[in-house]
């Protein structure tokens, strides 16, 4: 056909032979197949971005989710004064009140100590969204579109996971430079202190973001999804050691936050940041647990994903 | 490079079915899809059109039945399916949040082609559908037309030889619903493209498909070309004015071979034909050669309207407004994500 046309045609003009140049370029292009890039990494890349270039283009999302962690740290850790409490009991000396502190909270300030849960708290509430976007990619048709593509099943989920542990991983990382501007103790901070907190905190968000991903893999109703997030996500921070010290607890609920992975977050980075003696367990076993804990959710996650994905 | 030799058949679907609960979306059926032609799946709501094209494109999976697309079963391998064929869905699948050059390019990251190709044909798609100047908008300040196009042109940037368009002109004016349609030809025409596309507009499938399946709760009842399918519910009419005292010659007319069925009424013939222009012609001649006149002709082709109303019992355009309504509740729900 695109011969016949060639032949026939009176070609006049530059611009004319140009046209049927590039037409047949284009033809050419669509009957042979386009070099392909088949590394899994570069679909798996392009969908993280994806969320990520949504994100960081809307920074009033991201100004919106510090606020709470900033509150609590503002208004209920300052204001949770344990200190005073104490020495205005006659005959105690500032002394007793750090050990004290030290005996109950493994540091020298409450503040201190809250500081570190608020970095797993939001951690955990901005994995939790991870399901919900995976419920308005469903929504909006956008998982039909990468469904349709030869794009890896593993990586639509896993690229939602990685781009909710980024996400939580610079947010956390906001919290903790608030923080220290509001007075987090930091003589144990350190570039190893920090770099062995974020990769727990990196394995605590693998793992919450896999549950949460996998929770909405089924569901394409936003409402369940919320309902969920709320269920979840009390329960996770209030039953750990991310608002009190384990040991002020009830025996029934120090049961339940011993069970609890959010915990064994807290418990190293409390370790590793403030130098924490009160430990629920040593800090290999700290690691161990979240390794087993991203591990475990993560390929629970794919191997989901190969099922559930395909009506 | 040695050209490879295209297959005749590009689709070769066989007793395909869905089943939701117990509802048989779609209910064991058959059809091929020739290389090169477009093909059009024509039914009312619900009739099983986009369960149909979600099975072909692997999104769903069958109930039962099987389909080859170029050759690759699509329950085997999936994959290769999937990369050889591209698809504009029913819905506006496009982020809202990103513009519509990194929509397409995305797209094209999800077949794994590397971005120094897909940035320019990005680029050119994009102009192909007249979005270069929109490219770098955010999707969200689309209109319902160009949202329509982007969709269109993202279907196209892994260089599909088979593209499926699940209505591709819903909620279209005019003017823009013909331009999609030059489009398409000129795929088809230009990229020697295979089109598979679902409508409900009579003259849709009409003037642009080469063959088209009728499809109603989840069966196909007729298929065919367009001229197949008004010729299979009794050809075209021609009415033959005479003069009334001149002798009845229905007998006559009813011998003729193309003619199937004759009645005279007062002073005109009512003749139902075959093939109406050369019938009416073949008349002419045979009504004067008898030696009587002629005073006046005409021929009314049957439109695909009633081949609609003969096969499915149902009037389109009884649903027009239903569906434009449906639609616009559909932007209305993308819009109030904002
Ligand atoms: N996921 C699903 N679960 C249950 N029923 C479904 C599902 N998808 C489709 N159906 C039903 O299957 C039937 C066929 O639907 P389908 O979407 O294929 O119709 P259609 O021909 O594309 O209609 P339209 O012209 O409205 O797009 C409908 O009755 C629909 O309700
Ligand atoms: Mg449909």
């Amino acid at each position: 056909m695109a011969e016949e046309k060639v032949v026939n045609a009176v070609i006049t003009t530059q611009e004319e032979r140009q046209q049927i140049e590039e037409s047949k370029e284009r033809e050419r292009k669509f009957r042979t197949a386009p070099r392909l890039n088949k590394s899994p990494l570069h679909g798996l890349w392009a969908l993280t971005n994806r969320d990520l270039i949504k994100w960081y283009k809307n920074p009033v999302q991201l100004l919106i989710s510090l606020i709470q962690p900033v509150i609590w740290l503002g208004i209920f850790g300052k204001a949770l004064n344990f200190g005073s409490f104490i020495s205005s009991q006659p005959g105690i000396t500032s002394a007793q009140i750090t050990q004290d502190y030290l005996r109950i909270f493994g540091t020298t300030s409450y503040f201190s100590f809250l500081s570190t849960g608020m970095l797993a708290f939001i951690i955990l509430f901005t994995s939790a969204f991870a399901g919900m976007s995976v419920v308005w990619d469903k929504r909006f048709g956008f998982m039909n579109k990468a469904l349709s593509t030869p794009v890896g099943r593993s990586s639509i989920v896993t690229g939602k996971v990685l781009q909710s542990v980024i996400r939580s991983l610079i947010q956390a990382a906001i919290v903790l430079v608030i923080a220290v501007a509001l007075g987090m103790d930091t003589s144990h901070l350190g570039v190893l202190s920090i770099a062995g907190s974020f990769t727990i905190l990196f394995l605590m968000s693998f793992g919450l973001s896999s549950l949460f991903v996998m929770l909405a893999l089924r569901s394409s109703d936003w409402q369940t999804q919320m309902a969920i997030i709320n269920l979840l996500n009390l329960p996770l921070i209030f039953a750990s050691n991310a608002m009190l010290p384990v040991r002020i607890m009830p025996g029934w609920l120090q049961t339940v936050v011993k069970l609890n992975p959010v915990s064994y977050a807290n418990d190293a980075t409390r370790q590793l940041l403030l130098g924490s003696t009160v430990k629920l367990a040593p800090l290999w076993m700290d690691f161990g647990i979240l390794v087993a804990f991203a591990v475990l959710l993560s390929s629970l996650g794919i191997v989901l994903s190969w099922r559930l994905l395909t009506k | 490079m040695v050209e490879k030799v295209e297959a005749p058949v590009i689709v070769k679907v066989e007793g395909l079915s869905k089943t939701f609960g117990n509802l048989k979306a779609v209910d064991g059926i058959s059809f091929e899809v020739k290389t090169g032609e477009i093909f059009g799946f024509l039914g009312p709501n619900g009739a099983g059109k986009t369960t149909t094209i979600n099975m072909l494109t692997t999104l769903l999976r069958p109930s039962g039945g099987s389909a080859e697309i170029c050759g690759l079963d699509i329950l085997k391998h999936p994959n290769e399916v999937r990369r050889s064929v591209g698809v504009v869905p029913q819905e506006y699948t496009a982020d809202e949040d990103l513009t519509g050059i990194q929509n397409i390019i995305l797209c094209g990251d999800l077949y794994g082609i590397p971005r120094s190709e897909s940035k320019p044909h990005a680029i050119e798609l994009l102009r192909l559908v007249g979005l270069e100047e929109a490219a770098n908008r955010k999707v969200s300040t689309y209109s319902g037309g160009m949202r329509r196009r982007l969709e269109l042109a993202s279907g196209l940037i892994n260089y599909p030889k088979l593209l499926f368009l699940d209505e591709p002109t819903l909620g279209l004016d005019v003017q823009t619903r013909t331009a999609v349609w030059d489009y398409i030809r000129m795929l088809k025409e230009e990229y020697h493209m295979t089109l598979f596309l679902t409508t409900h507009y009579l003259e849709e499938a009409d003037s642009l498909c080469d063959r088209i399946a009728i499809i109603d709760h989840g069966h196909i009842v007729k298929i065919g070309t367009p001229a197949e399918l008004k010729a299979s519910i009794g050809g075209d009419v021609i009415v033959v004015g005479v003069v009334e005292k001149e002798p009845d010659i229905s007998a006559k007319i009813a011998e003729l071979k193309l003619v199937k069925d004759v009645k005279k009424s007062d002073n005109q013939y009512r003749v139902k034909a075959e093939n109406g222009e050369e019938a009416s012609i073949q008349l002419i001649d045979m009504i004067r050669s008898s030696g009587l006149h002629v005073t006046k002709i005409s021929l009314t082709k049957p439109t695909l309207d009633e081949v609609y109303l003969e096969y499915t019992g149902r009037n389109l355009r009884d649903e027009e407004t239903d569906r434009m309504s449906m639609m616009s509740q559909r932007i209305t729900m993308m819009r109030a994500r904002r």
